[in-house]
């Protein structure tokens, strides 16, 4: 389990950041993206892909969650 | 001469590489690549942020100087204990240059080093109860200091000494803010990891403690963060964002205050210069207090137009009205700039090896020159940096990251550029093989760099450098062509 931070980006897309290993990239896709349910399976532009628990979508972006390593990107 | 193709470039790589052992060849072959502009990830292409391989020259600093050094050491009214031996501190004071207006010894205290001086017996007993002391007595010869931070050196967190513990107890004596830093410089692979601890430990103490207290806001404030004042760079960058009509609230931390920090969390805006090192505490803040934050970039006419009108978006149109303003205002200046240093610095090649952020920042400010960057890497980006990186650059220019004192050498060998930009320990390397050399780190002494009139100063400093007649004193006398003998009276 590691503590990321999702935010959006300017153009309107999720972005995903780990502060422990500095890992910014972009969220391909969302597994889960309605107003009560958020979250799921995460799929990484670099190939990694994380889950977060699903919670009710935010309020606001961005928000730090706690999101378990599915497949590690390759480096 | 045009700059090296693709298959030139590449055929250099592997050349360079051939030297190294089978292993140390494979892994230094990750950390250098050739510029595609059409890539969108540098992942693939380039490896960053890794330990420097053992045996070669790496140029790199220690979490220590990412912390002490870059983000606390400039905070002018917080004193940062360089708590261990005494030479970690000594020998990186002032060095940055990093400009303040106030009294040294009085109110301000950048250029003084304090520090616990560790002897024998602090390894092997604790330094705890020396540090207490420091603290009291720092408290009774400096009674203006606003605070104190206290930047571990290796020793510290190898004997396990709790600075927590000592800071919490000295917190609550002194009534202040003593923030313990565990930046020991054995962390994290160069100073990247200390610019991230350095901003946790501004988060964890200092950042919320002015929450819920008035603060007569605006709806026009910003801080500028990530600007270290080099040589003034911070000044020269607020004149032009007070001139748009904003307020700048917070300089983090070139010529910083321990209230200015505090009082960020009510800007509107947080305007990054140095994305490396301080987008930790922006992230932080965008989170918990919702302050949108912007990258840009006052390296050069070009990206300052582009860079005030981005601020001004974020703003209502008196903003954008004084942008305008200020972009009509000086360009006929920087015009005047261009017209005088272009024609003497056209199409002269430049190299850069720099720390997190100039190697991509400062290529605006060359073109605007009319010179072209043909090489360019960093010492501790991450690969975030790359991918911006690859943007600024063009085609076939030479990345590399984390270059070896043997690489670079080679690779100016083999690229012959005009000029090469980068730190004090590459100066006199390339200085002997007769190459132009100006410092980024600190400006050779000279600065700012940052903003309108820093644009001035940095076209006339490479102008300086380039053209000085000493290049063409490097042959000495007796290695010359004899000259025509002198006629002889008769």
């Amino acid at each position: 389990m590691a503590n990321i931070m999702i935010r959006q980006n300017p153009a309107g897309g999720l972005v995903f950041y780990l502060p422990k290993r500095d890992l910014e990239a972009a969220i391909d896709s969302i597994e889960f993206d309605a107003p009560e349910k958020w979250g799921g399976e995460l799929k990484l532009e670099n190939g990694g892909s994380y889950y977060v628990d699903p919670i009710p979508k935010p309020a606001r972006l961005p928000v730090s969650v706690r999101a378990k390593r599915l497949g590690a990107a390759e480096d | 001469m045009a700059a090296l193709t693709r298959e030139d470039t590449e055929a250099l790589i592997a050349e360079v590489l051939e030297v190294y052992p089978e292993k140390a060849k494979k892994d230094r072959a990750k950390h250098l690549m050739v510029n595609d502009k059409t890539l969108e990830s540098s992942k693939k292409c380039i490896t960053s942020n890794r330990k420097s391989l053992p045996g070669v020259m790496t140029m790199r600093g220690c979490a220590y100087a990412g912390s002490k050094g870059v983000v606390w050491g400039p905070i002018k009214d917080i004193i940062s204990i360089s708590h261990g031996p005494v030479g970690c501190g000594q020998y990186a004071r002032a060095g940055r240059r990093n400009y303040y207006v106030g009294t040294t010894g009085v109110d301000a205290f950048c250029e003084i080093n304090f520090t616990s001086d560790f002897q024998e017996k602090d390894i092997v007993f604790g330094g705890d109860k020396k540090l207490a002391k420091l603290i009291t007595e720092i408290e009774q010869l400096f009674p203006l200091n606003k605070g104190i931070s206290v930047q571990s050196e290796c020793p510290i967190g190898l004997i396990g000494d709790d600075i927590e513990a000592v800071s919490k107890k000295a917190s609550a004596e002194i009534g202040k803010p003593v923030v313990p830093v565990r930046c020991e410089g054995f962390r994290g692979v160069s100073q990247s990891l200390g610019h991230h601890i350095a901003n946790d430990s501004v988060r964890d103490f200092i950042l919320s403690n002015r929450d819920g207290q008035a603060f007569e806001k605006t709806p026009y404030d910003v801080a500028i963060l990530g600007d270290y004042n080099i040589g003034g760079d911070a000044w020269a960058s607020r004149i032009l964002l007070e001139e748009m009509g904003l307020r700048v609230v917070a300089q983090w931390s070139g010529d910083g205050t321990l209230a200015e920090m505090e009082n960020t969390p009510n800007v509107k805006l947080n305007l990054l210069h140095c994305y490396r090192s301080m987008n930790y505490i922006s992230r932080h803040m965008e989170e918990k207090y919702g302050i949108p934050w912007l990258e840009y970039n006052f390296f050069g006419p070009t990206k300052i137009k582009e860079s005030l009108r981005k601020i001004a978006a974020f703003f209502d149109d008196k903003i954008k009205e004084g942008a305008e303003r200020v972009i009509a205002k000086y360009t006929p200046g920087m015009e005047a700039v261009i017209a005088k240093y272009r024609p003497r610095l056209e199409a002269k090649k430049v190299m850069l090896y720099v720390g997190g952020l100039r190697p991509r920042h400062v290529v605006g400010a060359y073109e605007d020159l009319g010179m072209e960057v043909v090489g360019t890497g960093y010492e501790f980006a991450h690969n975030d940096d790359y991918d911006r990186t690859i943007k600024e650059m063009g085609d076939t220019t030479l990345i590399y990251d984390d270059v070896t004192g043997y690489e670079f050498e080679r690779f100016v060998d083999a690229m012959k550029p005009d000029l090469i930009g980068s730190g004090i320990k590459e100066k006199y390397v390339f200085h002997k093989m007769g190459v132009p050399f100006r410092q980024l780190h600190s400006w050779d002494y000279s600065g700012p760099y940052h903003g309108v009139d820093g644009f001035a100063i940095f076209a006339r400093d490479m102008d300086m450098t380039l053209n000085n007649p000493c290049w063409t004193k490097l042959t000495p006398p007796w290695l010359k062509k004899e000259p025509e003998p002198l006629k002889q009276a008769a």
